[in-house]
């Protein structure tokens, strides 16, 4: 609990500085610190465990199928970044109170400060690899935010969004990594990951898993060649920067390497590419460094250069130099800290970060100018600072790697090089912007020192530096053996971390770095120049070059399939279903089937020709509406007359009824519709759709036919035989619908009422324009009541109700049943409103369609649950012969309850729709221009 | 038998088809009724077409297969239900755009 606790008090502390936004920044910072605080305290309660060389696992399981589980680890190297993370951003936090300004919103900045602490905390703490890609994806989220903190700034905006493309990315592809891991060990746990340590090193996908993690790895920590996104997060406030840039965001990569080291690494693929990575970062990193103009800049890339040395170290063949790297990121993490923090300081105060102008602050702000020059003198590898210690371990194991054969020497020798660099930059730090003259045109004139409170976390972190450089033994020895030896997962070898070893190579490369770097910075003027007369390659640029070419492509290639046109979607559709299955009927051997024909008889053929003379007159007279729909009710009817002919009297039922509502209902649409289509389609184009759609016909009377003279093995016969024993009735197409697959039915009325509803709030509000008259400009009626109709339909009314009650009284044992009875009822009611009007109509028959509908649903619905009561499962029927005078022997089943059920959507479902659109007519007559 | 039969499925679903690519709604409902015919009779058939009686119980033994009939039933009803309800889309769409075009696309 408490590890979950840890992670997640930040997120819910995240809340707070927004609620006391309002109430003075000192509170609201006071705010943002309390849930850090209670996870140092919570931290600080496993300490003992921790540097017993204990490893706390908390899990919570949670989807076993999937490996997913809430679970959270504290081991040595897990609680030194916890421990980082929160004491940094403890300073960050006590930091930014002062660094934001008045309009900045706080709220909003603590808020994402918390949010992004969580998501670190949850990346280290994470024992469950998948749990650990969700914070993962989560710090690339949250720092998108920070960086673009100042969303009014178009760098800021830029920044942030090459920062969240690059780490998106790299993001993906450790997600696939992980995955891959997951399915080579069978399990996601850092347990038994660690523990399947060969099996992943032998097994064939080793280099596809190490490259994915890598390209994760690498984006996140800013490796060459992707790099270039952190120089153009320094939009960011510096806040930010001091925190996700030196101490936590980069070093999520770096982590990663870490944690992963026990599984992945002890190969020459690994040492091949995370140690070139590593050195090529940190040559460019360094070199770069020192052409940097901007304060923050030449932070920038020197981060990336100390982040390169640390892969390096990760890279190389050896476990002390995985000690070295665990031990440079606890030295680079403190004095980069700093040293932002100082240059937040001095932007601060002077009002830019331009190193031409800004010059011999020493005089100005002379505690910031000592704090920023020992930090920097640290980051420089000058002896009796932290920077010294790590920076000697790494020159010796550069200097005890042979992977590279005879060429083992270049190791070294780059490593000296990114030495100097970085001895010539820190040194630029230093002497540019302290000594060197005078200020050159500085925006705020006099500089002074900031506020007392924004100095502390410097103050803190370079003393951190100080003890560390001066008696390693005594702070930092104890938390680095813990933490090295979680990484490398077994016994340290021998290593000691004194100042002083006596004169050795090591020393001398430190030497020759220090007095070859204080020239190089000597020799400044014409390195600058020659800089300055490169060709600049602004990555910025060409990454929104790439970000916009992608756009457009996007852009164009959704035009191509989207443009607009639903014609042109449903041929695209109906091309592809026509080549799907087109594809699998012919590889059928032969269209024909075993099974012989049954004989044509004379009434089916002439049904048939009937039907199709129908359709074609539908599709040619289809610009004159109402012959077309005319066409199509034959058509229907035709239809009607199949069911009946084979053996289905239910469907010819329910055609016939649906029919009369169908074309009831397409002509009150027509009404309102123009009489006429306009002839619009070009030859072209009636050709590719007559094309079309005789496709689509030959594939489907092909499949129909293919499929009818063929064997087939139903089971009818389950239902045949059940039906009767197990549902109480001999209409076995009735007693399928309503109990043996009840459930599907219950389903398919609830779907009518929907539409129902949705065809009523379809037609609430609609505005038509009525027309005056027909197409020929003669006008319509408007009052003419049909005599004959209306007495007829009056006399109609009871016996059609009268039918729709045998009919569905009778459903379970002979055809008919609630859908078909409902259909009755409709058309029956339907009647009335065409005879008599709707306002006739429903004076006399006050009822609300939709508590009918709905009525309906719930009826069956409660059928259904009503069989739970008695143990049995879900819409199970019961059925039971009852003896009543005069009428005799009837059965009764449950079955018919849940009918009922049907009857009243059906019902209540038609009419809804029906007396709704009817209404539209009703209203007012506007003339109209037709 | 079955090649009339497929035959006429066939057609009536290259005329539902033509007609649903028209640029008109009131075309394209009419096409969709169309489809839906055809589609409710292939339904049907795959319980196969030849000589049956209904299937309720009695002496007989040849009944016709009940399942497809069952699904196909309520497809007729589903059917008036989508066809309502693209019809009442069509007449939203005239009523809010003044035009029956199926983009929306004004006459004049």
């Amino acid at each position: 609990m408490t590890l979950a606790l840890i992670v997640i008090l930040p997120l819910i502390g995240s809340l707070l500085p927004l609620l006391f936004n309002k109430h003075g920044r000192s509170l609201c910072a006071s705010m943002t610190m309390l849930a850090p605080v209670l996870g140092m305290i919570l931290l600080w309660q496993q300490a003992s465990a921790v540097f017993a060389g204990e490893t706390i696992v908390q899990t919570w399981r949670w989807l076993d199928v999937l490996g997913l589980h809430i679970s959270f680890r504290l081991d040595g190297l897990s609680f030194l970044f916890a421990l980082m993370i929160l004491g940094i951003g403890l300073l960050v936090i006590l930091y930014a109170r002062y660094y934001l300004a008045k309009k900045d919103p706080m709220g909003r900045f603590f808020a994402y400060l918390l949010l992004f602490m969580s998501a670190m905390l949850g990346v280290v703490l994470s024992e469950n690899l998948l749990l650990m890609m969700f914070f993962w994806e989560m710090t690339s989220l949250s720092s998108f935010l920070l960086i673009g903190y100042w969303s009014h700034s178009t760098d800021a905006r830029k920044g942030a969004r090459m920062a969240l493309a690059v780490t998106g990315a790299g993001g993906l592809a450790l997600l696939a990594g992980v995955l891959l891991i997951g399915q080579v060990v069978g399990s996601y746990q850092l347990t038994d990951v660690f523990a399947s340590g060969d099996l992943l090193r032998d097994h064939a996908l080793y280099p596809v898993i190490l490259v994915l993690v890598l390209l994760g790895v690498f984006t996140k920590s800013a490796q060459f060649p992707f790099h270039f996104w952190l120089p153009h997060a320094m939009a960011a406030p510096t806040p930010v920067s001091a925190y996700l840039h030196s101490a936590t965001m980069v070093k999520a990569g770096v982590f990663l390497l870490a944690r992963l080291y026990p599984a992945l690494s002890d190969t020459d693929l690994w040492f091949y590419l995370v140690s070139s990575a590593g050195m090529a970062t940190l040559l460019v990193g360094a070199c770069t460094a020192l052409f940097q103009h901007d304060l923050k800049g030449l932070l920038a890339y020197s981060t990336i250069s100390h982040l390169g040395l640390i892969t390096l170290l990760f890279g190389l063949d050896s476990r002390l130099a995985a000690v070295a790297g665990v031990f440079h990121i606890i030295n680079h993490a403190t004095f980069k800290a700093s040293l932002f923090m100082a240059a937040g300081i001095i932007d601060h105060e002077t009002g830019t970060r331009d190193m031409r102008r800004i010059n011999g602050l020493l005089r100005f702000m002379p505690h910031t100018a000592t704090l920023a020059m020992v930090a920097a003198s640290a980051m420089a590898g000058v002896p009796l600072l932290n920077g010294f210690l790590s920076k000697e371990m790494f020159f010796s194991e550069t200097l005890d790697t042979h992977m590279l054969g005879s060429f083992s020497w270049l190791i070294p020798l780059g490593a000296t090089l990114g030495g100097v660099f970085s001895v010539a930059y820190s040194l630029r730090f230093i002497h540019d912007v302290f000594f060197n003259g005078k200020p050159v045109n500085l925006p705020k004139y006099p500089p002074h020192e900031p506020p007392r409170y924004m100095k502390v976390p410097v103050e803190i972190l370079v003393a951190m530096c100080l003890l560390v450089g001066l008696a390693p033994g005594l702070t930092v020895a104890g938390l680095l053996s813990v933490a090295a030896q979680a990484t490398v997962g077994g016994e340290l070898p021998e290593y000691s971390l004194a100042i002083w070893h006596g004169f050795n190579l090591p020393l001398l490369m430190s030497f020759v770095a220090l007095v070859v770097g204080v020239l190089v910075y000597a020799a400044r003027a014409p390195l600058f120049a020659w800089y300055a007369r490169q060709r600049e390659l602004d990555a910025k640029l060409v990454f929104e070059r790439m970000v916009q070419a992608a756009v457009r492509g996007a852009g164009q290639f959704t035009l191509l399939l989207e443009n607009g046109s639903l014609q042109r979607y449903l041929a695209c559709l109906l091309g592809a279903a026509l080549i799907v299955s087109g594809y699998w009927l012919f590889r059928l051997p032969s269209l024909q089937g075993n099974v012989a024909m049954t004989p044509i008889d004379g009434t089916s053929l002439a049904v048939a020709l009937i039907m199709s003379v129908a359709a074609l007159c539908t599709v040619f007279w289809h610009r004159k509406r109402l012959v077309s729909l005319t066409m199509l009710s034959v058509v229907g009817l035709g239809v009607v007359l199949a069911f009946a002919r084979f053996a289905a009297p239910d469907l010819a039922l329910t055609q016939i009824s649906v029919e009369v509502v169908t074309i009831v209902l397409l002509m009150l649409a027509l009404f309102f519709l123009p009489a006429r289509s306009p002839r619009e389609s070009s030859p072209l184009r009636r050709g590719r759709d007559v094309l079309l759609a005789l496709m689509c016909g030959g594939l489907v009377a092909a499949l129909a036919f293919a499929v009818m003279t063929r064997p087939y093995d139903s089971i009818a016969s389950f239902f045949l035989q059940n039906s009767l024993t197990g549902g109480g009735g001999t209409n076995v197409v009735n007693v399928i619908l309503v109990d043996f697959r009840g459930f599907d039915t219950m389903g398919e009325i609830t779907v009518l009422a929907i539409a129902a509803i949705g065809i009523y709030a379809l037609i609430d509000g609609l505005r038509l324009r009525l027309p005056g008259g027909d197409s020929l400009g003669k006008p319509w009626a408007t009052r003419g009541e049909q005599l004959m109709l209306v007495n007829l339909s009056r006399v109609l009314l009871p016996l059609a109700l009268l039918i729709s009650v045998f009919i569905f009284l009778r459903g379970h044992n002979l055809p008919g049943g609630g859908f078909i009875a409902g259909l009755i009822t409709a058309v029956a009611l339907i009647l009335q409103y065409v005879a008599s009007g709707e306002e006739w109509t429903s004076e006399r028959w006050p009822v609300n369609y939709h508590y009918l509908a709905a009525a309906g649903v719930l009826i069956a619905a409660a059928t259904g649950f009503g069989s739970l009561f008695f143990g049995y499962p879900f819409l199970t029927s019961a059925f039971d012969h009852f003896h009543i005078p005069l009428i005799g022997d009837i059965e009764l089943a449950t079955a018919m309850l849940f009918d009922l059920g049907v009857y009243l959507t059906v019902v209540g479902a038609t009419l809804l729709i029906l007396a709704n659109l009817g209404k539209l007519s009703q209203m007012p007559l506007r003339r109209g221009d037709f | 038998m079955e090649l009339m039969y497929a035959l006429l499925i066939g057609l009536l679903t290259s005329c539902g088809v033509f007609l649903m690519l028209r640029a008109r709604t009131f075309p394209v409902v009419i096409g969709l009724t169309l489809l839906s015919y055809a589609v409710n009779l292939f339904l049907f058939a795959m319980g196969r077409i030849g000589e049956a009686v209904p299937a309720v119980l009695g002496e007989r033994v040849d009944y016709a297969d009940p399942l497809p009939q069952a699904l196909v039933l309520t497809a007729i009803v589903i059917g008036f239900a989508m066809t309502a309800f693209a019809l009442v889309l069509s007449l939203r769409a005239q009523g809010e755009l003044d035009s029956d075009h199926v983009d929306g696309k004004g006459d004049r």
